[in-house]
Formats: structure tokens, sequence, C-alpha cells
């Protein structure tokens, strides 16, 4: 049998009969004898069901699903129950972009929720209706940037941002116009002096990350105002769990607000999917990239939502459209939006505030063993970054929590290549960690600096 | 029947769920960055939300419900069996940046992945690190300029499109910097070769080509094409949304493709999601592999690592490794059907569109083509002169008869296209049956136009203002008892 056609013998003779043909080959006369495909590289034939479960049951054993201390844009958080039996339903899955709002009216409303609450979040105005990831999200918002100043062809970009996003806009740049200026800064976090000098009128904005990559709490102020006297603009990625407690980007004065919904009810799943959000002010409604669900009526009189502002798009605009995006991330938007339906602002504060201090109780016990301490001093989340004495006590420590079932931080050279960074360690706490895995944690930690 | 808004359910002081109490003492944050207003999340119990979403789902149409035929979207089965694999813990509960000898098992999925890929397209490696379509087509001609720009042949800025091209193929090639230059389509519904050759000079950098192309045609001169353009020193770009049609049966490699994406989500069985997310893995022919983003999975001595130490490598295109668990269903699915299986998958896919046409032949144009391949185009533009009944009231007429319609008015050269794509997975009662609606349809235009423009009458709603929601767009909710948002 092969799987999933449900054609009978008779049945195919009948179908063959009705378009007058003898065969199936003759169906594929067009393609040339010189590219047919050799038939004898496709006899391999598949597995049943039951087998070829056993088959990727035994691939996933050889994964070993520990307790992660591990951030740097994927984190481990607590999802409802009800979060995936919901954003499983079948219709959910099974659908596609609702171009028949008629037919996708429940799929529209939930993602007419989704923007609203990116709204909520971000302070800011307007949402797409997702992109691809954070990294993609920081793409698309220098594209904005650059689209909304004439004449402009630099973006500027923070060097304590997740490193992988630098990489991306690097590659998004690489044989264009574009240049992706990287700010240095010193001592761990963005400040708006190391802007010295850089705002020509080639510049088309910044781009900022908060928390930073070390997990460090940047502090804005009067930023945007510089920026805009320059007539530049600001963007801010945050992960959306820390705008629960910290400024959100509209309070800083962004004028682009992304990042990733990962932590908001998504399973790290080895990094995909999740989710990119992006959300602006008003004025740049018309520049944002990807779908977006509106209100409006039907001629029933009833509310109905519908994909809008559509002369924006690929299908419509073709090499002039704001993006190239056509397929987004909607299932992972859908989960969270229902993540946040569950959790609400108390449960989205509670998760933030039990992070922060579960952060704080790790540090804390950890900088006081020696051999490690803070990298830096300024505020942190729930993520730090410490500076071992050495590499050796580092990885002795990481390989005794191993042997724990501890992951117990990302060694930040391993994404920078900077041997700078060599003894940077950096660690992220959420929720989700008991106290008894973070004790766990610090006893090995002291057992390794004897 | 409206259903209200997630925000218009909330209660003041309802909840939905607990977490657990907090064992650590707590910290405060920082006066200066702390955030002054609350965002207004709805507050709701669990049951309010259970309930919520699942009218929603109701409100949604989706394969599992009926025959969704949208041409171009490969909207076939998604087997149960991928959500299941996809759901083990021991993928989903491992993290990205874990050291490689705790994820041995994704790795070496994503490593068979990709030699289950090539194979089937015959390119020779590639990057599963794309999310979509548009994301594939964005990476493979960042990588064709990575290669020019390499080979001292930066001058070349042109990337030549098909009139019939999907949109997101001049939207990528733009985006990477590059001019785009169309090339017509005959009356053969193919590449005009005359048109081709105007074209063909050193500005040129690559082609985009979907084959069978978006009219369900297989472009027959294909090799042809290929020299030429080899010939005057550019690249053959293979836009993989259509390789449902030629799996087992013809490869983009052998047809002198230098680069494919895929969509997993069309061709592998991987669920669409209400739009995503799905996966567009890139691949590639040999001179063209050091120029695939990083990080690369290698496989020394049976064990799988990433290899970063790629010089000529475009970087990262995403944040980690690709959507992962989509990775995993198309994987799946691979190995359910086999490769044998999969080729028995293109040429049902085939029959099934050929079938379907047969039967629908005689109600609409059928501008191109006698055969075709996994999909077809017809036009409803003597339907439309002779009753004003256009292809948009057919297809909300098909929404009251239980159907997801046929893509319209793509692609751009047929007037009054619409476009089926019923896949390997419909039933021979099934397309009879469709056809059937469709041949009731097309007389109501004939008998009771009134009846299709009012259509669709039994949804939850019915035709949309879509000129109002451009106009005054309203693009979240605002509570109304405020003022502010
Ligand atoms: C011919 C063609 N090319 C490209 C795409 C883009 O694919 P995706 O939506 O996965 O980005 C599509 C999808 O609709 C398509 O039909």
């Amino acid at each position: 049998m092969i799987p999933y056609l449900p054609h009978t013998e008779a049945e195919r003779d009948r179908m063959l009969q009705a378009i007058k043909v003898a065969s199936v080959d003759e169906l594929f006369d067009d393609i040339p004898q010189d590219v047919r495909a050799d038939a004898a590289l496709f006899v391999q034939k598949g597995l049943s069901e039951a087998e070829t479960l056993s088959h990727v049951v035994e691939l996933a054993k050889l994964n070993r699903a520990l307790i992660p201390f591990l951030g740097m844009g994927s984190y481990d958080r607590i999802i409802p129950a009800a979060v995936a039996s919901l954003s499983s339903l079948p219709a959910f899955v099974t659908a596609y972009t609702p171009y028949q709002p008629e037919i996708s009216q429940g799929l529209l409303q939930a993602i007419f929720e989704y923007q609203t609450m990116m709204c909520e979040l971000t302070g800011m105005d307007v949402s797409n209706a997702s992109l691809y990831d954070g990294w993609s999200a920081a793409a698309e918002a220098a594209s904005m940037m650059l689209a909304s100043k004439r004449k402009s062809s630099t973006v500027l970009v923070s060097d304590t941002v997740h490193p992988f996003m630098i990489e991306v806009l690097q590659t998004w740049a690489k044989g264009t116009d574009v240049l992706i200026r990287i700010i240095k800064t010193t001592g761990g976090s963005f400040t708006i002096t190391s802007l010295e000098g850089t705002l020509q009128d080639s510049v088309a904005g910044l781009i900022v990350q908060n928390p930073n990559r070390y997990g460090i709490v940047e502090d804005y102020s009067s930023l945007s105002e510089l920026l805009h006297q320059n007539g530049c603009q600001l963007a801010i990625s945050s992960d959306p769990v820390s705008l629960a407690l910290y400024k959100s980007q509209a309070e800083w004065g962004a004028d682009i607000a992304f990042g990733d919904t990962q932590p908001l009810g998504l399973p790290i799943s080895f990094g995909g999917p999740s989710c990119g959000y992006l959300a602006v002010r008003k004025e740049m409604m018309r520049k944002m990239p990807g779908r977006i669900v509106g209100q409006s009526v039907d001629n029933r009189g009833n509310r109905a939502f519908v994909l809008t502002l559509q002369a924006r798009e690929q299908h419509i605009k073709r090499e002039r459209a704001t993006s190239n995006i056509c397929s987004n991330q909607a299932l992972a938007a859908l989960t969270t939006t229902i993540h946040l339906s569950l959790i609400g602002w108390e449960g989205l504060a509670e998760a933030a505030r039990q992070s922060i201090a579960k952060a704080k109780y790790l540090a804390d016990a950890l900088t006081s063993i020696g051999g490690m301490e803070l990298a830096w001093k300024q505020p942190y989340w729930c993520e730090f970054t410490l500076r071992f004495s050495s590499r050796e006590l580092m990885e002795r420590m990481l390989d005794n929590l191993k042997q724990s079932g501890i992951l117990g931080g990302v060694r930040l050279a391993c994404l920078t290549g900077n041997p700078d960074d060599n003894n940077l360690l950096v660690v992220a706490v959420t929720e989700k960690r008991s106290k008894a895995e973070l004790d766990a944690y610090i006893e090995i930690a002291r057992r390794s600096a004897l | 029947m409206i259903e209200p808004l997630v925000f218009e359910l909330s209660r003041c002081a309802r909840r939905g769920y607990d977490y657990p109490s907090c064992d650590v003492p707590q910290v405060d944050v920082p006066v200066a960055l702390k955030r002054m207003k609350a965002a207004a999340l709805p507050e709701l119990s669990e049951l309010d939300v259970v309930r919520h979403f699942s009218r929603l789902s109701n409100r949604t149409f989706g394969v599992d419900y009926g025959v969704y035929p949208l041409g171009s979207c490969t909207m076939k089965y998604n087997p149960k069996i991928n959500e299941k694999t996809a759901s083990l813990e021991a993928f989903t509960h491992i993290h990205p940046l874990q050291d490689s000898d705790t994820v041995q098992g994704a790795l070496k999925l994503m490593y068979r992945l990709l030699e289950a890929l090539s194979t089937v397209t015959g390119m020779s490696w590639g990057s599963l690190q794309p999310s979509a379509g548009a994301h594939g087509e964005y990476t493979g001609l960042k990588i064709i300029k990575a290669y020019h720009l390499a080979n001292n042949q930066g001058h070349r800025n042109r990337v030549i499109v098909p009139v019939s091209a999907h949109g997101t193929n001049p939207a990528s090639a733009a985006l990477n910097g590059f001019e785009i230059v169309e090339v017509a389509t005959d009356e053969r519904g193919l590449i005009d070769l005359t048109s081709l050759d105007a074209l063909l000079d050193d500005r040129i950098a690559a082609i985009m080509l979907t084959n069978p192309n978006t009219l369900g045609l297989f472009e027959r001169d294909i090799v042809l094409i290929a020299n030429k353009v080899h010939q005057a020193g550019g690249l053959l770009y293979y836009d993989g949304a259509n390789l449902n049609a030629i799996m087992g049966m013809a490869r983009p490699k052998d047809m002198g493709f230098d680069v494919v994406h895929l969509n997993l989500h069309k061709t592998f069985s991987t669920p669409h999601g209400g739009g995503g997310p799905g996966a567009g893995p890139v691949l590639v022919s040999k001179p063209l592999v050091p120029y695939l983003p990083k990080p690369d999975i290698v496989c020394v001595d049976g064990t799988y690592r990433f290899d970063w130490d790629s010089s000529l490598s475009i970087g990262k295109v995403a944040g980690f490794w690709g959507n992962f668990l989509v990775l995993v269903r198309a994987y799946t699915y691979i190995v359910r059907m086999g490769l044998h299986g999969l080729r028995e998958a293109s040429r049902h896919a085939v029959l099934n569109a050929n079938y379907l046409l047969a039967k629908l032949e005689d109600l609409l144009d059928h501008p191109y083509g006698n055969f075709c391949m996994h999909e077809f185009v017809l036009s409803a533009q003597s339907l439309k002169d002779e009753t004003g009944v256009s292809a948009l009231d057919i297809a909300k007429g098909l929404l009251d008869c239980n159907y997801h319609p046929p893509t319209i008015y793509f692609p751009l050269i047929v007037h009054e296209a619409m476009m089926f794509e019923p896949t390997e997975s419909e039933s021979m009662e099934n397309l009879d049956i469709l056809a059937d609606t469709l041949r009731m349809l097309i007389q109501t235009a004939r008998t009771d136009v009134a009846v299709l423009k009012r259509a669709p009458e039994h949804t939850v709603i019915g035709r949309v203002d879509e000129v109002l929601a451009a106009k005054s767009p309203v693009l979240r909710y605002v509570r109304k008892e405020t003022t502010e948002g």
C-alpha cells in the first residue's frame, strides 16, 4: 500500500479512461526523455506507520532533554496544558493563509487578537500578523527604517544585540547597497555616548536589544529624542516576557518594536518554530511587511475580519512590495495568543517576576563562590553573564552540571567567535526552574570551584 | 452570529492559570527601567479560553474539513503521525544551543532530511534554515549573488522572471538588490524563447522558474533554456512550489537548475498552520555548496555536528537552525512514504489533476495546454462575458457548498483565472462531487445570477467589505469604555 493515496486499481483505470489516456505515464509525456529521473533511484519503499514511529522515536532517543539554564533567544518557560490542546485543533493546523474570509473568520479573528496583544505589550499602535522569527524581524525593521528616510543607506546596530541578529543583518545587507554599521560599546551595555559622530545623513536608524545579549537591561533615556533630532528612527527588540516588568518599546520612544514570541507559549524545540513580532507607530502602518488583519463589516452588517492593506504585499506589488514574505508563522502567533489569553497580564508579570527573582538567587550564590563574577555591574533580568577566572573552571563546571543533567549556560564565545568572550557564560533562569534545580546548580558549581 | 473578541469576554480579576508560588526572595525592578503602563490582556478562566478558541476553530476551514484545491499551495493531507513525532519531548524539549553530543538525534534527522531532499532534487547539498518558500528564494538568490561576486561577475544585476511567476519571485530578487526583467509566455503557455533570447546578456545573474510552471504545464524546452542561460553566464533558480508534480519523475538538477528551494509545507505534507510555520530548505549544485548559509551540518565518523568554518558562506539567514519541528514532520513523511511513495504521490497528483480537468474542461475556458501536470488554470472570462458571473462569484458559491475554492486571479496572465490543484489526497468520488458542484454553480450563473452575487449565504459571515478595511484600517481592538488605547 502507498500511504495516503485513496485510489483503488479500478478507480485509476476509470480515471485514465475519462482522461482518454492509456497510462499514467502518458500524462508525463511533456517531460523530455533526457531529463527523466532514473526510476531506480526511487524504489525504496516506505515504512508502516508503526515502524515509522519507532524509527523516529529511536532518533529522538539520541537527544538528551536536560534541564536548561540556556537562553540567548530561546527560553524554557512554563506553558499551560490548554495551549497545546487548542493550538492543535485540526482547523487551525490544516488551514492556509485566510484568503477566503467567510470560511476563515476564526483564524482571522485570532490573528486580530494577536495583533492587539502585541500592540498592548509593546505600547505601539499597529502590529502585523507575524514574521519568521525575531531575527528576520530585525531585517524587516531595518528595511522599514531605510524606506522611511530618503537617500539613507546605513543602519546602526549596537554590538550588544544577540550575535545572531548581527549575522542575519549582515547576510541581509550582503550584495546590496545597505551598510550595517556596528556601534562599539564598552562595559556591557549600549549608551548614548557610543553614538557620537555616527548620525550622518545616510543613517536611517538604530537597532538595539533590551534586555541585551548579556541579559542587561539597557537604559535608553534621551535616546529616541537624539535620534529623531537627527532624522533617524529607533527600533528596539525585546523579549516579550521582559515587557511585563521593564519599559516597553513605546515607553522608550521607539518607532519600531520587534522580537520573538517564542517565550510566550512556544516550546524551545531546538530553536524553531518561533515567531517574529513587529509593531510600529501608526505613521509607519503602510510600510509594514507581511500579512495584516483588519476589521470590517460583511454584507449582512456583521463585524468581520479580513486580510487588509494588501497593496503593500508581494502578490500585488511584486518587486516593489515592502517585503517578500508570503507564508509567515501563523500557527505560532495563534499559540502565543492562546498562551497570553490563559495567563493574562498578571500571569505574565508573575512569570517575569519569578524569573528575575530566581536569576538573582542563582547569580548571588554563584558569585559568592569565588572564581566567577558578574561580567558587568548593570542591572540584569532573568539572564546574566558570568566571567570565570579561567576557562578551565568554566568547562569543569559545565561538565559536572551536564553529568547531573543540567545545561549550565551558553558559552558566549561559541556564538561570537570573539576571544574576549572566552571566559563568559550566559545563564538564563526562568520561572520553570525550581529552587531545587537552582540549589543543585549552586552545589555543583561550588564543588567545581574547589 | 459573531464570536466576541477575547478582550470582550474578559472579566476583571478572573484568572485562567496559576504559577507555582515563588520559593526565592522577590527582587525589585529599578525605577528608571520600570514599565509604567500595564498591558490590557484579557482576564479569563481556562474554560472561557478553551471555548473561545474552540469556537474560533469551528469558524475556520482546513484540509481536515473538506476539499481544498487551492492551486500552487498543495493542500494535501497532513498525516497525523507527523504531529505525533513532532510532539515527542526529546524534540520539543531540546535547546538550540545545547552541546552537539546531547542532540545527536536532531542533527541526524536534519542530516538525513537533507540527504533525502538532495536525492529528490538531484542537488549536492543544502540548508534547512529558511522558514518558508519566500525565505528560501531570498537565501537562494543571496547565494547566486555571492557566487557571481566571487567569480568577478558582480556586474550581473538582473534576474529574469516569467510574467506568470509568483509575486514572491520578483520580491525576493528585489530584496537582493537585483533588477527584475520579465520574460513573456508564448501561446503554448511556456517560456517565449524569442523573448528570452532578447534578455540574455552579461547583465543576467539568474532566471527564476518553477517547473511545471504556474499554468501547470511542464516547460518542455527546459534543457534548451538552461543551456542558453548558462551560456550567457547566468544561473537557474528553481521555485519548488510545484515539485509535487514531478517527484521521482524528473529532477531539477537534471533539468539544469543550480539552486532549488522546496516548500516542506506543500510537497512534504507538513501542515500549513493557517499560513505557517512552513520550511523552505535551499539545495544547490556542487559549485554553489560553499556559499550555503552557516552553519552546515556534518557527519564525521557517525557523529553529527554543526560546522561554522565556511569562509564563502553567505552567513546566517535565521536565528537558529530552521523551523525544526516542521523538519521533523517532513522527515517523518519521507520515511513513511519512501522514495517510491513520493514518486507515487506525484503520479497520483498528476492523475487527479488531469481527471478533474477532463471533467471541467467543457465548463470554463482552458486557455493553455491539453493535459496538465499537478494543477491547471481555467478562465471564467467567457462565463463572465456571458453572465456577469466572475471567478470570484464562483469561488464564493463554492464556499456555500463546503469547499475551499481554487486559487483565483493568479497567475496574472490569465483573466478570471481559477487554478485547481486537487493533490493526490483526494479520491475519485471527491473529485466527481467537486466537478458536479461546479457544474451546478455554472448552471446557476446562467439561470440566477443573483444567487452567486449574494453568495456565500451559509457561512458564518457574508462577503466582507475589503475597501472599507483598507480605507479606514482597524487593526487592533480598542476598549470601548476608555478613550485611550
Ligand atoms: C509558485 C510559488 N512560489 C513561491 C511561493 C512562496 O512560498 P511561501 O508561502 O512558503 O513563502 C508560493 C506560495 O504560495 C508559490 O505558490
